[in-house]
Formats: structure tokens, sequence, C-alpha cells
């Protein structure tokens, strides 16, 4: 991009008396805007740009040019998922039979809309091994407190109210303990062993009448799959707890193992992950929630049924339900698009997601574990944590390295997190990527570890060939400037 | 074994698993004991090519109806730019994540602070955040933070007024946080302003949420409703109709301290519910217990302008369950949305939007209540592009389905004798006077003419 030319904001590319727009002719000019009681019209026109329909193009395919996505190149960013976004799905979601329906309309004017829902949600559960989905929370965090709801609700119908407490992995990720704060629980802490893995020793007195049940991620934030799943499940199962599992890293399950079959009752699905709908810049994204059978009546309103005999489909609205988390039926463009890509893979390809996806992980994990700092040996999953460099003698550290692969063209891993380990570097490669680019990746990361030992200031000032350079955090933030108004003014 | 999204030929996958010391893909999975592995295949349908996707979603598609849209309550259809879907279809914005490496995301970052911007002065606030999932989300999250900065108060009141699709979201989100949600009566389609003053006289409200324009598309006088929230130490709470804040009285000019709402009507498709774009705005005095992702604008190491991620120490990542909300992302696509709309429509559009929306809305209102069985259920309250009818013909459903068979989804039935009718500027004269037409024709049937 040509920062000179086209480096400013849309703000400072206005005219007054220029426009972007066309509108029909106003027919019926003689009913007027202006005989509204002007105590209550605002007194000033809002600062918005004024601008023609060629300056907004080149702006925003200019600003375009500074961003790094999938299609542009590998992009290893642990717990994210970051799978190519097939271009069909894009296609269908914006078929032109569904991008108009309004959410009210007339239930016999959307039964095609309604039978997408209902076979979404179908294919999710025989997925997950659970009993019924609702597609309704809009992301996995609105997903986590979806069924952290639908596990009070349960409590609550049995008139068990003294079960306040969630107890959630000390690597578990933020959001969880978060979720569970939104929903009115207790968090407790359980500690992981050295091997990332729960402790059972320190979940076991945890475990009584207070506690509601217990989320986790399996395999966990650091890659590793949860052996003792069975056991856990049980000890929880016998507390009167139930067990909520966090579908953030589903992706080396599909296939191999089902949430369901490992004693889950409760669960959310990352469509932006396991199922390829496009991450947006952060959203949309789509987080359905499912439930073991028994738990249905509380998920959330409005809910799509099927008439199976009359092959009709309808929205209905419960009562024993824990409310409602979204104004309608969730984000139905990634819902279009996650079931278009279950279509394409069908189940003879969805059932080599997850076996492939991990062997890309392990693969590189083998071809750098002599250069990094590999905390955990042994198998692991869809994605791996590194402690930063082996050679601890440089003082590079995982920003620095993190910062010189965006050099190469790379995005980075997940970098300190899981907060386990101090220089954590979290890598999750794809099923999509094809060995040339994980041995691409890998030789980048090797020659990376031989700067950081022989030519440590470059890595440490990286990166050098992106549009801009490091920025100074800490200025953002101490003085924060939001608006163009304020930076119009001067403020910083 | 060859698919399209899958690149490894066998010889990759032999080789690969070797440097790995294992023999199989199934080796990848030793460590889960055998009982939990899954050793069937799914029960789903085989894989289809993209000539079969097609034709199934074309064959979906005919199970839907294209209708000319007299509804709205809360999702409005208003014309879209072509540019707009151009420039999201640019895969650097669409397959992108949250811009965590500022370095390779300024494009994400800058979309982001002029959405800020144009949100804060389309709602008259002066900082807004990255944005949120949606209008009621949104708007459970505004009532979370007025507890949060209330401290001891776990009260809430909303208005009556207010979109019920809205408020049982904020009542879902209240019940579960622990929060008392108690509502302001409505009389004659605006909030009663003595049961508010009485309600938050009582010392124990948090917050105060209503609406503008309200449910039934009246706007309302909130002259002084803000200082008496301030009196009582609770914050004033006004959830908007995005587009109409191009021409009423803002949340800032009402002195609002939250401003939240839907951005739907900045032009995004209705695409039957989302997605869509919550919004969620503030003084800069509360900026730090507001919810979600914030950019803000820095310098790098040549001195250069640029925008980073900001105030990350409110969120769930740093804070756990200490943080101000769950959220952990944005709807940046949708942002990014209604950043091109406001960029091509500007002030003049948006004013010109609501002045066509205002003409349709206005005339339609004026013919239906020329008919017999037809009246304004508030006749003596300024609407813009929404309001609610009475019908007094013998079947009101009767009416519904006529206008359906004639391809009008003709409003939301509130109850038996009300419809809540809509006209954006996408309905042209013709087709509202089509739709006249048939009111007059169906209001002239007897009982004993309408049969099922």
């Amino acid at each position: 991009m040509n920062s000179v030319y086209y480096g400013k904001l849309i703000f400072e590319l206005s005219k007054e008396g220029r426009c972007g727009y066309s509108l029909p002719k106003n027919e019926l000019a003689q009913y007027k805007l202006e005989d509204m009681p002007q105590n209550l019209m605002r007194q000033e026109a809002p600062a918005l740009p004024q601008v023609d329909e060629l300056t907004v193009v080149r702006h925003y395919t200019n600003m375009s040019n500074n961003n790094f996505g999938v299609d542009t190149g590998f992009y290893p960013l642990g717990s994210c998922t970051m799978k190519y976004n097939p271009k069909i799905n894009e296609e269908m979601c914006n078929h032109h039979a569904f991008t108009r329906l309004h959410p009210l309309q007339n239930e016999s004017t959307v039964q095609g809309a309604l039978e997408v829902y209902y076979n979404l949600q179908n294919s999710l559960a025989e997925i997950s091994g659970l009993s019924e989905f609702t597609l309704n929370p809009f992301a996995g965090a609105h997903g986590e407190l979806t069924g952290l709801m639908v596990m009070k609700s349960y409590h609550l119908s049995r008139n068990d109210a003294k079960r306040t407490k969630v107890i959630i992995p000390d690597s578990a990720h933020g959001t969880n303990p978060a979720s569970a704060a939104v929903c009115g629980f207790d968090v407790v802490v359980v500690k992981s062993r050295p091997d990332g893995t729960v402790d059972v020793e320190d979940l076991r007195p945890l475990l009584d009448d207070t506690i509601a049940g217990m989320m986790m991620t399996n395999p966990n934030t650091l890659g590793i799959f949860e052996h003792n799943i069975a056991e856990i499940a049980k000890l929880v199962h016998e507390a009167g707890g139930l067990m909520y599992y966090d579908g953030a890293n589903l992706n080396p399950m599909l296939g191999m193992c089902r949430p369901g079959d490992l004693g889950f009752d409760i669960m959310h699905i990352n469509l932006h992950k396991t199922f390829s709908t496009p991450h947006g810049g952060g959203g949309p994204g789509s987080g359905p929630v499912g439930v073991r059978a028994g738990l249905e009546q509380f998920l959330p309103n409005p809910r799509v049924v099927a008439d199976e005999e009359n092959m009709r489909y309808t929205v209905e609205c419960k009562d024993t339900a824990l409310g409602a988390v979204s104004g309608f039926l969730g984000n139905f463009g990634v819902i279009m698009r996650a079931y278009s890509y279950i279509l394409t893979l069908g189940k003879e390809n969805l059932r080599m997601v997850g076996p492939l996806a991990t062997l890309n992980a392990n693969y590189i994990k083998e071809c750098l574990k002599d250069c990094y700092e590999l905390p955990i040996e042994g198998v692991c999953k869809h994605e791996f944590v590194f402690d930063g460099l082996k050679d601890k003698s440089t003082e590079v550290t995982t920003l620095d390295v993190a910062k010189r692969l965006l050099d190469y063209g790379f995005h980075a891993p997940t970098i300190y997190f899981p907060l386990l380990f101090h220089q954590a570097l979290m890598i999750e490669p794809t099923e999509n990527e094809s060995k040339e680019t994980l041995d691409g990746f890998i030789e980048v990361m090797r020659t990376i570890a031989k700067e950081a030992s022989e030519t440590p200031e470059l890595v440490k000032t990286a990166p050098h060939n992106t549009p801009v350079r490091r920025l100074d955090d800490t200025l953002a933030a101490l003085k924060p400037v939001v608006t163009y108004a304020e930076l119009a003014a001067g403020i910083q | 074994m060859t698919y399209k999204y899958f690149p490894h030929t066998s010889e990759d996958i032999s080789s690969m698993l070797g440097k790995c010391g294992l023999k199989s893909l199934e080796d990848l999975y030793q460590d889960i004991p055998q009982e939990l592995v899954l050793n069937r295949d799914y029960d789903l349908p085989e894989a289809m090519s993209e000539v079969e996707v097609r034709k199934m979603f074309d064959e979906l598609g005919q199970y839907n109806a294209q209708l000319k849209c007299f509804i709205g309550a809360g999702v409005y259809d208003h014309y879209c730019p072509s540019v707009i879907n151009a420039i999201l279809s640019r895969s650097e914005f669409l397959t992108s994540y949250t811009p965590y490496q500022a370095e390779i995301s300024q494009g994400t970052l800058q979309y982001i602070f002029e959405y800020q911007s144009m949100m804060a002065t389309l709602t008259g606030m002066e900082v807004s955040n990255a944005s949120m999932y949606d209008g009621c989300t949104a708007t459970a999250e505004a009532m979370m933070m007025a507890v949060a900065n209330a401290k001891k108060r776990n009260k809430v009141l909303i208005s009556d007024t207010m979109s019920p699709i809205v408020t049982r979201v904020v009542e879902t989100y209240a019940k579960f946080h622990g929060i008392v949600v108690e509502h302001i009566a409505a009389v004659d389609g605006v909030t009663s302003r003595q049961d508010f003053e009485q309600k938050v006289s009582q010392g124990d409200v948090a917050g105060v949420i209503v609406a503008a324009p309200n449910f039934y598309g009246i706007v309302e006088d909130y002259t002084g409703w803000a200082d008496l929230c301030h009196a009582n130490k609770a914050l004033f709470i006004m959830n908007c109709n995005a587009s109409a804040l191009g021409v009423i009285k803002t949340p800032g000019e009402w002195g609002a301290d939250v401003a939240v709402g839907d951005g739907q009507s900045l032009g995004i498709p209705m695409c039957f519910g989302g997605p869509y774009v919550g919004y969620l705005c503030t003084s800069k005095k509360l900026i730090r217990k507001m919810p979600g992702r914030i950019v803000g604008a820095t310098k790098d190491l040549d001195g250069k302008r640029t925008f980073v991620l900001t105030l990350q120490a409110r969120e769930q990542h740093i804070r756990r369950e200490k943080a101000t909300s769950n959220i952990c992302s944005n709807q940046s696509l949708m942002a990014l949305y209604v950043t091109i709309y406001m960029s091509l429509m500007g002030k003049q559009g948006l004013k010109d939007v609501n002045a066509l929306s205002y003409s349709n809305a206005h005339y339609l209102a004026d013919k239906l209540s020329k008919l017999d069985k037809f009246e304004l259920a508030y006749p003596d309250k300024p609407f813009l592009h929404e309001f609610a009818v009475k019908y007094k013909g013998d079947d009101i459903d009767y009416l519904q389905e006529a206008m359906l068979e004639a391809g009008i989804q003709f409003g939301l039935k509130l109850d038996n004798e009300t419809l809540l009718l809509c006209a954006t500027e996408t309905l042209t004269k013709d087709e509202i006077d089509d739709a006249i037409t048939i009111c007059e024709g169906v209001q002239n049937l007897k009982s004993d003419d309408i049969i099922d």
C-alpha cells in the first residue's frame, strides 16, 4: 500500500457536498420529515465523512492490503483454528433466496431457511454425540454463557440452589471464568499436573454438593488429550455436577471422538473454527450449544422444531427454556456457511479433518523441538506449545520471534498463552496446509532461532518488512484516543 | 484419498508420520482410551460436489418467499449499497482474525477506529467500543455495566415500550447475573413519566433503559430523564435505532450515559436475523467500565500514526472472572459493513433515507386511517417509519394471509386487532398503493365470505 497517498482516515478524505449513494426520488414528498416536532430531532448532523463512491472503494481496498488473512498466508494461531474458508460457502450464504428474509416473516415463507437451521442442528448433534442443539448463540463466549445458563437452569429445576460453583482448570482460556462470572457462578480453579492435564487428586477434594459442574477443553489448551476424562466425568457426575465441553479445540476430535461419548453433558461449538466459517477480523462467529438428552427443555428460545410427518418446520418458545440469548435464530449467515461445509465434506472427509490436523501439528513439533523448548513431550493433538527458544542466553523473547515471523510472511502463533509457561508459543496448523507450507514455516522458524543467537538485534527490532513497525501499546492505553474527533482535536 | 481441501498425498502422510516415529494416522490417537474412540462413520450424507451443493441450496431456497416488506420490529429492509459486499468479500478482511498482530492488521484496526468514530458522532456520545454481537445482547451488556458501576445496587428499570425481543434477552441475562429488572409502565404508547419518577426515586436503581424510537415506532420525549437518573445515581441507557439517529435527537443530546442498539438498520441485509452488529457507546469517564474490545490510536517506532487494540486490562484474558464482560471478540466484519455504509451515505444520505421512509410510512398511515376499519393506535404520537394500527375487521389473520398471497408481509401481528407496520425507502408508492387496495378489499368482506 502506498501510505503517502492512501494512508488517511476516511474523515480526512471528506469534502462538503460529495456523496456516494443514490436513492429513489421521493414521490410522496408532501409527507415531510421536517414536520416532526423539532424538540425530538437532532440539532446538529453527525460528523460523517462525505465521499464519492470510488474514493470509498479505493480507501477500503488499500486498507485491506494492510491486512493478513488465511487467504494471504499460513496462520498458525493456536486455539483459533484458522482453517481455509471455502468459497462455495460464501456463495451459498449470499444466496438471494435467503439474504432478504425478515426474521419475523410468516413461517410458511421461510421453510427453506428453517430446514437449513434444523438440519445443521441435527448434524452437529451427530458429530458431537449429544441430543439436541440450539444455533442461537453468536460466538464461542456466547455459547459458553448459554451452556452455563443451561447448567444453572437444570439445578434450579431440581430446587438445588446451593450449587453455586463451577470448576475450571488453571490452563483454561480466560473466557471460561469470565462466562461463569457473568452467569452468576463462583469459580473454583483445579490445578494441572506437570504434563498439562487436570490433576485428579487436586479435583477430588473440590467436589461437593455446592458444585454445579466443571468446564473443560479437551484436548486442553496445551493440545494434550485429557486421558483421565472418563474418571473426571464420573467424579463430577457422582457429586451431582454436569460436565461442560468448551468446543474451542474440537477440530482434532472430528472423526475420532465425540464429546458426548466422553461423558460431557453440555457443549458449545465454534462454527468459525471447526466448521470453516470465516473469522471476519473478529466476527461474526457462531457458538451453537448442544445438550445431552434430558436437558433439551432448557435450551434458549426461540427453537426450530420439525413436524416430520408434514415436512413442516416451526419456531416455538417454551416456558421451560432458560430464556432468550438472541433476538432471533442466531447468525443465520454463518449457519448457512457451516451447513454448506458439512454437505461439501460429507462423512468421508469430515472424519479425516481431525487426523490430518493432528498430523500437521505433530510434524511441526517434531521438526522444531531441537531449537524451541518443548515442555511436554509425546503426541499432541491439533496444537502444541513451545516455551520460547531453546537457547535461553539470547534475551530474544517469544514476542520477538512472533514479530520476526511477520517479516517472513507468516502470521504469528498465539503467544503468552496458556499462562502455564512464561514464553508460551502456541502453534496450530490446520488440515488444509500442505507439507510444503509446513516445511517453509519450519525452515523460517529455524532461521529465526539461528538469528536469535547470531544477530539478536535483528529479531528484537522486528518486524522490518511490514506496513508499520512495532507499536507503542503503552501510549495507547495511557492516553486512550479512540475516535477521529479526539485525534483531530490533537488530544494525543 | 484425495480431496480438494486436503493437500497431502499418501507419500506426504507416510513421510510426516515417519518424522513423528509413527506408522499410521490412528497412532496419533494412541493416548485416547480405546473405548472412547469413535469406531464408525458419522451418520451423515456423503460428500457433495459444488454442482450438487448449489442445487441443494437452490432447492431449499424455493421454500422461501421474497416478500415486499411492511414489517420492521427491530429489523429493517433498507437499501444496501453494492460497494459494501464487494469490499467485504475481500479475503484480507474476511479471512483474518482479531487484530492481535497490529503490524499486519492495520486494515482491520483502522476500520474499527473509523467505526468507533462514526458511532460516537451518530449517537452523540464520546466513545464507542469495537462492536458487539447484536442490539439485544449489547443492551444486556449495558445493563450489567450499570450494575457494575453502581457497585451495591442490582436493580434496573426497563420501559414497557422497549421491544419485547430486546427485553426478553435483557431479562435472561439479568436472571442469571442476579439483577432485578422492573418494568416502567407504558401509557398510550409511551413510557409513563410518573411511573419512572416513582421507581427511580427509590434510590436502589442502577440503570434505566428506554428506547428511541420505541417498539411502536414512536419518538418519545425524554426531557429531564437523564437529570432525574443522575440525581438518583442511576445510569440512563438508551436503545436506539441506528439509522434513525441520523435525524432524531441523540442519546448524547438527551444526556444519556450509554447508547446501545443494533446497527442492522445501517444497510445490513435482513438475512433471516443475522449476522448484525450491536453498538455500545458511552462517555469517556466510563470507558474503563465499558465491555468489549476498543481500538486506540498510537505511534509505531518510526512515529507513524497507527492503531492498536487497547485498554485490554478490562478483558477476560487478563482479568478472567473479574473482567467487565465475557466478550472476547467483536462483530468486526459487520462493523466494517456499517462503516462503509456510513462512508457512502454521509450525513445527507442518512437524512435522505429517513426522509424517504418517513414519507412512505406516513402516506401508508394516512391512507389506512381513511379506511373504515383501520385506525392508528396512537394517532397523536410522532413517528418516523413505523407505527401501530388497529384493524376493526373480522379477521386480522385473513388480512395478513391475503397480503401474503400478494407477496406482501403486512406487518407484525401484536394482538388480534393490532399490526405493527413499517415502510422504508425500499418500497415504492405503487407497492404501498397495492397494499392499500388489498386492505380496502378485505375490510369489505364479511366473515361469512372468509373461508379458511
